[in-house]
Formats: structure tokens, sequence, C-alpha cells
């Protein structure tokens, strides 16, 4: 088996996977407990949150745990919605993941209006646009950190210097899903910014995530109750899930060669696919750019159907996606690829392979061999 | 007193000396179907009597699936000779209804001290003394309390509708051609109601379409398979014949010829599995490869009879009834039509054979459809 599709889930480590048993086993304790036991597990939570606020450069206090990526995004927009004192206007990237895109539409429930950023053709956030959609009333700015289709890594720094000139009290969303460890940030210099984050695509578990708010920015509760993570998400914590993704990090940050082994292997298949395939188009950031995420390769394969390239390879055992698995049951061509100023045809021609911290670089030869021989079967069975 | 399902049957009533036949094989199917929700399931004086139900609601929903059934009644039976005990038990059954009623008594105990009309009367002003809020209506009542005097007494209100048609077993087997849309599942569905065990062929075009299109197929032969008694899926690759006939035949063709191995791959299977006929899910017109002229060439590769039970069915009609059997939400799942590839974008409405013959010519058309017949996996629902 090729596991190229490390963008829609990763696979658990061992490390991982041990880790999380010895959490079920031993520490099953609810950390809200009064006994010792019960303390424990709360100083090895703690621990997890201080490694995620060092990764971020914040304050472990501001680090809450949520059940995932699309938790951590609806409690950031539709809470900082919820909270604030006056109708506003939300502006959201083209691209953004649906978990971003419906709550924002969403918080129009509370009066606001939402508005789409547009973006280049790399999918990049237009920020000529950008500047002049930002003035006092904007409320929230929501851009990812990595775009989940294309690997495309946007221009944060850039957007944060023009929200503190023209939009000071708005916040900046930040959706880290696909960046968070795999493409470099720090919050440090963002005073009033969201992160969001998810375990189960740096090789934890699945149902754990994390959303990492700036000191200051009002954010209502969306799920209400015992009180946990200081009135911000109640519910006993996820405590296996959070230690899976505590180990997780440790495990990424301690694979110092990480970045460029995923380049290397990006590099590798996109130039035996380009050779192999001279019709393939990379979709995205040129592939040396430092603007594309070194593990998100997005190519589209004129006139093949990516439904049928995608089965092909799975007939071979080898696993890609057509775009975000999330939404890959809407059978319709990717709004990303679309909102890049692709065509419905190549939009729906378009492959995704995403790499991952277990992947090597020999995958890429048989991968590359197996995608040239069925595009070639393929493409001659094409509608006339 | 306890309470019983009661099942009545319907077209049974017709047949003659081999009526036996037809009521032992629903005796059988109803068995099958409630065992784990019920005890004992006998016949007695015409009416299929569930005792010991230990989920009726459950039992209720089985039994009006089993084809054969007219309908069921929760029902009380009770010692019939106690008439004070019967009148009191009515009473207590129209607590809590509101509206008009009326009292319905059939006496098959022609020997009971009291009449039919004599019965309802009684009934009916106890009931009226003690619910003041219900009033009488003979005509056109909203409840109606029947009340069947036989070896005992048994009272119910509710009537509940079954599916109707003949058991399942008692005519025969047919071979259906299953797409995973919404017309093949509702033609599987109404031929096996007349009392034929169906066999289902699936057409799979990996990589066109994937294993969840497959899954699908297999999930409604399950939800059909409730009333069909198991429907045993063949799955037959047929991407190589597809790409054959892309490849070497002229596009407006392609779907007829098509159609046409599929009726042969699956002509072929149902002879194998001692099928009297064929079924799909056809409808005149409704898309190029239904045309009346389409369906003369597709029906001429078959030596098995075609049952097409939609042919003059609008696609609303059809939804309906996919609606009513719980397979449209299924059929409606997006996994279906991923070999739009194949499809011409001007397909022939009016072939003429022998441009089929003339393109058929130019495929080994034996060894493919052999390949394809190797090539089936069966899986039982």
């Amino acid at each position: 088996m090729i596991y190229f599709d490390n963008s829609a889930t990763t696979q658990p480590t061992d490390g991982v996977i041990s880790a999380m048993q010895r959490a079920l086993r031993d520490g099953f304790f609810n950390p809200s407990a009064a006994y010792s036991p019960a303390l424990n597990v709360e100083n090895e939570l703690n621990e997890v949150r201080r490694l995620i606020a060092s990764t971020l450069s914040v304050k472990a206090e501001r680090v809450i745990f949520t059940s995932g990526g699309t938790e951590s995004d609806n409690l950031a927009v539709l809470g900082i919605s919820r909270a604030a004192r006056k109708p506003g206007r939300i502006l959201y990237s083209a691209v953004e993941h649906p978990a971003v895109k419906a709550a924002c539409k969403d918080a129009e429930f509370f009066s606001h209006k939402a508005e789409q950023i547009p973006v280049d053709s790399a999918g990049m956030v237009d920020l000529t646009a950008l500047e002049k959609m930002l003035d006092e009333s904007v409320l929230l700015i929501c851009v990812m950190q990595v775009n989940n289709e294309t690997g495309t890594v946007q221009p944060i720094d850039e957007i944060e210097k023009l929200r503190s000139r023209l939009s000071p009290e708005a916040v900046l969303h930040i959706d880290g899903v696909q960046g968070y460890l795999r493409s470099p940030i720090s919050l440090k210099a963002f005073p009033r910014a969201s992160y969001a984050l998810s375990s189960h695509k740096l090789h934890g578990p699945k149902g754990e995530g994390a959303l990492v708010i700036a000191e200051g920015v009002r954010c209502a509760p969306r799920q209400v109750g015992g009180g946990q993570e200081k009135d911000r998400r109640s519910g006993t914590e996820n405590t296996s899930g959070i230690i899976g993704m505590g180990e997780a990090i440790k495990e990424m940050l301690a694979d110092a060669g990480m970045h460029s082994r995923l380049l290397g292997i990006k590099k590798r298949l996109f130039e035996l696919i380009s050779s192999g395939v001279p019709e393939a188009r990379l979709n995205g950031e040129d592939i040396e750019s430092p603007a594309a995420a070194p593990h998100i390769l997005n190519i589209a394969f004129p006139s093949v159907r990516s439904e049928t390239l995608l089965h092909a390879l799975e007939g071979e055992e080898i696993y890609v996606s057509m775009g975000s698995a999330c939404s890959a049951h809407a059978r319709k061509p990717s709004e990303t690829l679309v909102a890049m100023g692709l065509s419905a045809e190549m939009a729906s021609s378009s492959i995704r392979f995403s790499f991952g911290r277990l992947n090597t670089i020999d995958e890429c030869e048989i991968t590359a061999d197996a995608v040239k021989r069925n595009y070639e079967l393929l493409k001659r069975y094409q509608r006339r | 007193m306890r309470e019983v399902l009661l099942a009545k049957f319907g077209e049974i009533y017709l047949k003659g000396l081999n009526r036996p036949f037809f009521m032992k094989m629903l005796m059988r199917r109803i068995r099958e179907r409630v065992k784990d929700v019920c005890g004992e399931v006998y016949l007695s004086d015409s009416r299929i009597y569930m005792i010991d139900v230990k989920d009726m609601d459950e039992c209720v929903r089985r039994v009006t699936r089993v084809f054969g059934v007219h309908s069921v009644s929760p029902a009380i039976e009770m010692e019939k000779d106690d008439f004070e005990k019967i009148k009191e038990t009515a009473s207590r059954m129209m607590d809590g209804v509101s509206g008009t009623f009326k009292v319905l008594a059939r006496r098959s105990d022609k020997h009971y001290p009291i009449d039919s009309p004599e019965i309802n009367a009684q009934l009916g002003e106890r009931i009226l003394m003690e619910h003041p809020q219900l009033k009488v209506d003979v005509k056109k009542p909203q409840n109606v309390l029947n009340v069947e005097i036989r070896d005992s007494a048994l009272l119910y209100l509710k009537n509940i509708p079954a599916y109707g048609g003949m058991p399942v077993g008692t005519n025969g087997r047919a071979t259906l051609l299953l797409s995973g849309g919404i017309d093949s599942p509702v033609a599987g569905w109404m031929i096996a109601k007349r009392g034929v065990k169906i066999d289902a062929v699936h057409f799979y075009s990996f990589p066109y379409t994937s294993e969840r299109a497959k899954q699908k197929v297999i999930d409604l032969a399950k939800i059909i398979s409730e009333s069909c008694c198991g429907v045993r899926v063949h799955i037959v690759p047929f991407t190589d014949i597809q790409m054959q006939i892309h490849e070497k035949c002229m596009d407006e063709y392609t779907t007829i010829l098509m159609r046409r191995y599929m009726m042969r791959i699956a002509d072929r299977i149902a002879q194998k599995n001692g099928s009297q006929a064929l079924i799909t899910g056809e409808s005149i017109g409704q898309v190029a490869s239904q045309t009346i002229y389409a369906l003369q060439t597709t029906n001429a590769v078959c030596s098995l009879p075609v049952f097409r039970p939609l042919i003059g069915f609008d696609k609303q009609e059809i939804i309906d009834i996919a609606v009513k059997i719980g397979t449209f939400e299924t059929s409606s799942l997006p996994f279906e039509d991923c070999c739009t590839v194949f499809t011409p974008r001007h397909p022939a409405t009016h072939p003429k054979l022998e441009k089929i013959l003339e393109c058929e010519e130019k495929l080994d058309s034996e060894a493919l459809i052999q390949a394809a017949i190797d090539g089936v996996e069966v899986i039982e629902t």
C-alpha cells in the first residue's frame, strides 16, 4: 500500500498508539476530579497545552482543547461573532475549508455580513483586493495557513500587517489544520489572532484538536456545561486523545529532517509524473516557491476524470484524493480550484497527493509509474 | 385474555385446490421473519395468529412486509363466553380515542347466543355510556372497533395494510438487472411481490465506478431482500466490454450495444441459476436505451422472457414506490453514474439492427461475455 492522502488523515504512529493505550488504561481518571491520580492526568494535559503553546510562541492558557479542526474553526468564527458588540463584516478567503466557510455564513445569524476575499490563479489571497475590503467595520478575517487542496501557503504576515493598519480591532483567524508544524508560523507578533489545529493530520488520533485565542479576544463558548477549559469549551476532556496528540507533536518536532524529506518526495513525484505524463499540470504555487507547502501536490490530468484515475490507482493500492476528503461526497468540481480560475473540466481532472512522515521517496517511482500507465489507458476512453 | 397479532391474507383466498401450498409457504415466510420477535405463529379459522409477541411494533413492521399478507391487527384475544367481560374490554380499548366510531361485529360461530347487530348495539351502548366524548357514525366512522367471534373473541381497533401479493417462492425465479438507480430495485420488488424469488445481476465498471457504488448496490439488495427473502447479487466485471465498445463501435450506438451485452450476460447467468425470466426497470421512453425501438433490439438477444413491470410508469410513480419500499434514499446517493464517459452525447433513439450487428462483428463477443461471466463475484444479502 502507498498512502499519499495524508491531508485527509494520517496513520497514527506506534508511539501515539502506546501513549493512548497507557492514557486509557492507567490514566482514565476525570482530570477535574479531586484526588491525586486525577491531578496527574490534569498535569499531563497541561503539559500538552504547554507544548502546543511553545510551538506557536503563545502562553499555555491561550490553548483550548477541542474535538478537532472543524470544532476549532467553528468555535473561533461563531464564538467571536457571537461575542461581538455590534454587527460587523466577516471576510474569508475563497479557498477556505468548508468548516470555516460554512461557519462564516452561519455567523450572518448574528447580524454580521460574510464576504469572500478573492484569490489569484495559485490560490493565494489577493492582497490588493483585501486591502480595499478592510476597514473598521471588519470584525473577523479568516485565512488558512496552508490550503488543504493545493498546499499554497498564504501570506499571513502581510495579511496581519494590513489588519493592524486598517482594521486594528478585527481578529485574524488562521486555520492551521494543514499548516501546523509543516509550515513555520509564530503567533508572537499576532496580538489579535486565533489559530486552529487538528491532531489526526499529525499522525495523532481523530477527534482531537486545539484552538489558540490571543489574549483580549472575546470569544463566546459554543458548548456550555461543566466549565472545562476555563469556561471556553465545556465537556470532560478527551484525555487519551490529548495525550495522543501531544505524543504526535513531540515526534514531529523530534523529526528534524521531516521538512526536507517531504519536499524531496514532492519534488521527486512531480518530476516523475511530469516526465511520464507531459499533459499533467500543476495546480497551485510553483514547486520551488517558498509559498508551496512541502506535503501537498495537486496535479490536473486533462481528459481523465479524477474519480476514475483515483479508483484506477486504488486498484493498485495507491491511495490519493480528488481534493478535500471532507467534501469528497459532493460530486462537484472543487470550489478552491474553480476559485483559482480552473475550468470545471480541469478541476474535475485534478488529483491531490499529500505526504506524511511515514512516506518514503521509493514510493514516488511506483506511484508515478502507476499514474502514467493508468492515465495513458484511461485517456483513450474519454467522452467524445 | 392476551395480546396477539392477527394477520389476514389476501389473494390466496382466490386459490382453489392448491391453496394449502400457498398457505404453507406464507406461514413459512412469516415464521422466518418473526422468529426472534414473537413466540408461536399458527393458522386458525382463516386467520394467522402470532402470540407471545415481544416487540409489537417491530413484529407489525416485519409482517406487513411479507408478501401474501393483506393486513395486520394487534388484537385482544379473550374467552367469548363472558360477554360482560367483552363489553368491559371493548370500552377500555376506547380509552383515549376521540371522534366518531362504530362497532363492527362478525360472528363465524353461528351458535353464539348474541347475533352481530346485537353485539354492535350492546358494545356501542356501553362505550357511549363510559365515553361521552365519542359519537357513533355507522357510515364514515373515524374509528372502527372490530369484534370477531370465532373459537374465541377477538377485538381490535387498527387494521394496518400490508404489501399484499403472493408469498415468495410460490411463483418461480427471475433474475433482476440491478443498477443502483431508482427504477431497478422497484422493478425487482414488484415481481417478487407476485411470489417470484429474485436473483440480481450488477454490472461493475471499476475504475469508472467505485467500491462505494458496488456497496450501494449491495445495500439496495439488502433493503429489498427483507421482502424478497434474500437476494443473491452477481457482480459482473464489465469494464473490458465497455472499453472495447467505446474503442471499436460508433458513438451513438455505444449505449444500445452495452445494453445488449448486459442482457446477454444476465440471460446466461439467469439460465444457470434456474431463473425462468429476466427483470429490468425499463420504462418506455425514459432514456435513449428505453425507446420502444431500443427495447426491441435489446429484447432480441434474450432467450428468456423479460419482465418490465415499470414499462408504463412515469418517473414520479416509480419514485413514490421507491419511497414506500425504502430504496429511494440509497438509490439517490451520488455514486451511480461514474461511467458517464461511456455515455454518448447523442445516443441513437431509433437504432437499426443491421448497424448494431455490424458493430458487434468487430468485437469478440463470445470471449468477452465468457470472461465477464468467469469473473462474477457472488454476494448473498
